[in-house]
């Protein structure tokens, strides 16, 4: 697999604390990566980064071997997706939809694709409902068909199932394998949650203290990591 | 006669006049809405831009614009009717113009008036759209134009308040456009009651001099239609900020 980000000797502080050290990570064209820390270890913080709504303290960025001068233009190659899903008091469709109007679809092809994104997450015939009145599962699923109906390269996934039911996470992780395998995004999330990263990763960072100490293949980070905090986070032996 | 007698007989005559669509009573209607009606359109005008660029934009003297906005907002009408007395009189600087007693200098006071509280309510509106929302909006492509669409279209029903909270305001207010205005009629008497049509006479201050020269189911008639009108307003606020 070619690389599509490639993240260089990245440090983050606000203020006096340091939240990101010496990132050196390269995130490859069509795989799943997790970035996987305990809370406050700088996950978010990292995918707020690479969505460019924080500015690394330093380091360098390449984004499909360009250096990052014109930030509208990539992030429109990619999606973020929150743990929370922030909604447009409209309809369903209108919020799917929004990436696309905001790109000058046609209407005719904003109906199409709308309808394939909300069949992917699994809300086909909810286009009129009211946003609002979605369960927290649907109105996750919602907010994914909102972050692929465009087709991004890149998907960034915050915790998008920290808050959700067994059910919905299980749809979710469906979702998330069917968008890379059928639609080829690249995507990178971050969470807590190490069974998930079991299910649905291909490789994984760890993140302690703002600091990636390890990025293997999962099969490697799970069965004989390079680093003992590595194996120790992992075991649940690691508290903080 | 009792006292309730002749309160009651008051509010009788006063429908009559109502029902009866008096010209004195109609022609300070018409008055006190188009003043109170222009002066909230251009205090609209101004506020609802002035409130995005405080909320989207950072340069130096913004916060003490907002805190000026702020004590705008609980400006005494009657310092307000002074200030432009004094500007406007013949002999003051802007005398020139001409406007003093006119439908005009109401307009200007209600627009000082009403100006900041449109300007601060909207603000408030605004600055209550999720951050995350926005966010949301560049993660999905948009830009600044777009984000700042998004959240007119988030606050519309929170601005449509705080434009209702104005004209209310405009509507009710007395001290200021009694100055500027000096609650002129025309002379004659319509309909038995009052004097010729308003010139510059409003609901507000019109109840002041009628309930001076005992006209009681004048003053009432007045009354109900102040009432009826700013309640309409208010009914209007209230469905508007359920709907928020």
């Amino acid at each position: 697999m070619d690389e599509l980000f490639r993240i260089k000797d990245l440090s983050m502080a606000f203020g006096e604390k340091v939240v990101l050290e010496n990132i050196d990570l390269t995130i490859r064209r069509g795989e799943i990566l997790a970035i996987i820390g305990p809370s406050g270890s700088g996950k978010t913080t990292l995918l707020r980064i690479l969505n460019f709504f924080e500015k690394p303290t330093c380091g360098s960025m390449k984004f499909d071997g360009m250096d990052i001068r014109e930030i509208n233009d990539i992030r429109r190659r990619m999606s973020l997706l929150f743990q929370t899903p922030a909604i447009f008091n409209t309809s369903v469709f209108d919020n799917v939809a929004y990436g696309l109007k905001v790109r000058g679809v046609d209407k005719k092809a904003i109906e199409k694709k709308v309808g394939v994104a909300l069949s992917i997450v699994g809300l086909s015939g909810m286009e009129k409902q009211k946003a609002c009145t979605l369960s927290g599962g649907e109105a996750q699923r919602m907010a994914f068909a909102r972050a692929i109906v465009y087709d991004p390269e890149i998907l960034l996934l915050d915790e998008p199932t920290a808050s959700l039911d067994p059910a919905n996470v299980a749809k979710i992780e469906d979702i998330i394998r069917r968008v890379r395998d059928e639609l080829g995004t690249t995507i990178i999330i971050a969470t807590h949650n190490i069974p998930q990263v079991r299910r649905i990763a291909d490789r994984v960072g760890i993140l302690l203290d703002g600091v990636l100490i390890e990025v293997n293949d999962k099969e490697k980070i799970f069965a004989a990591p390079d680093d003992a905090r590595s194996e120790a986070f992992i075991k649940g032996e690691m508290v903080y | 006669m009792s006292t309730t007698d002749f309160l009651f007989q008051g509010i009788i005559r006063a429908f009559e006049l109502i029902i009866s669509l008096n010209p004195y009573i109609l022609s300070i209607t018409g008055v006190s809405i188009k003043v109170s009606g222009t002066a909230t359109i251009l205090a609209t005008l101004t506020a609802i831009p002035l409130a995005f660029i405080l909320a989207f934009l950072h340069f130096r003297g913004k916060q003490a614009l907002i805190a000026l906005i702020n004590t705008g907002m609980g400006l005494p009408p009657v310092f307000v009717g002074l200030f432009l007395w004094i500007m406007l009189v013949p002999a003051g600087p802007l005398g020139f113009l001409r406007m003093i007693f006119t439908q005009e200098a109401m307009i200007v006071a209600q627009y000082i008036l009403i100006t900041p509280i449109i300007t601060g309510v909207s603000l408030a509106a605004i600055k209550a759209v999720p951050k995350p929302l926005i966010e949301t909006v560049y993660t999905l492509g948009g830009d600044q134009k777009d984000a700042v669409i998004t959240t007119i279209k988030e606050a519309r029903f929170g601005i449509i308040t705080a434009i209702l909270a104005g004209l209310g305001r405009a509507l009710a207010e007395v001290g200021a456009i009694l100055i500027v205005g000096g609650n002129i009629a025309r002379t004659g008497s319509i309909g038995g009651i009052g004097e010729g049509l308003s010139e510059t006479r409003t609901l507000t201050t019109a109840i002041t001099s009628e309930t001076s020269k005992a006209e009681i189911s004048t003053a009432i008639a007045l009354g109900i239609i102040l009432i009826s009108l700013v309640l309409t307003v208010n009914i209007l606020a209230n469905f508007f900020q359920k709907r928020d």
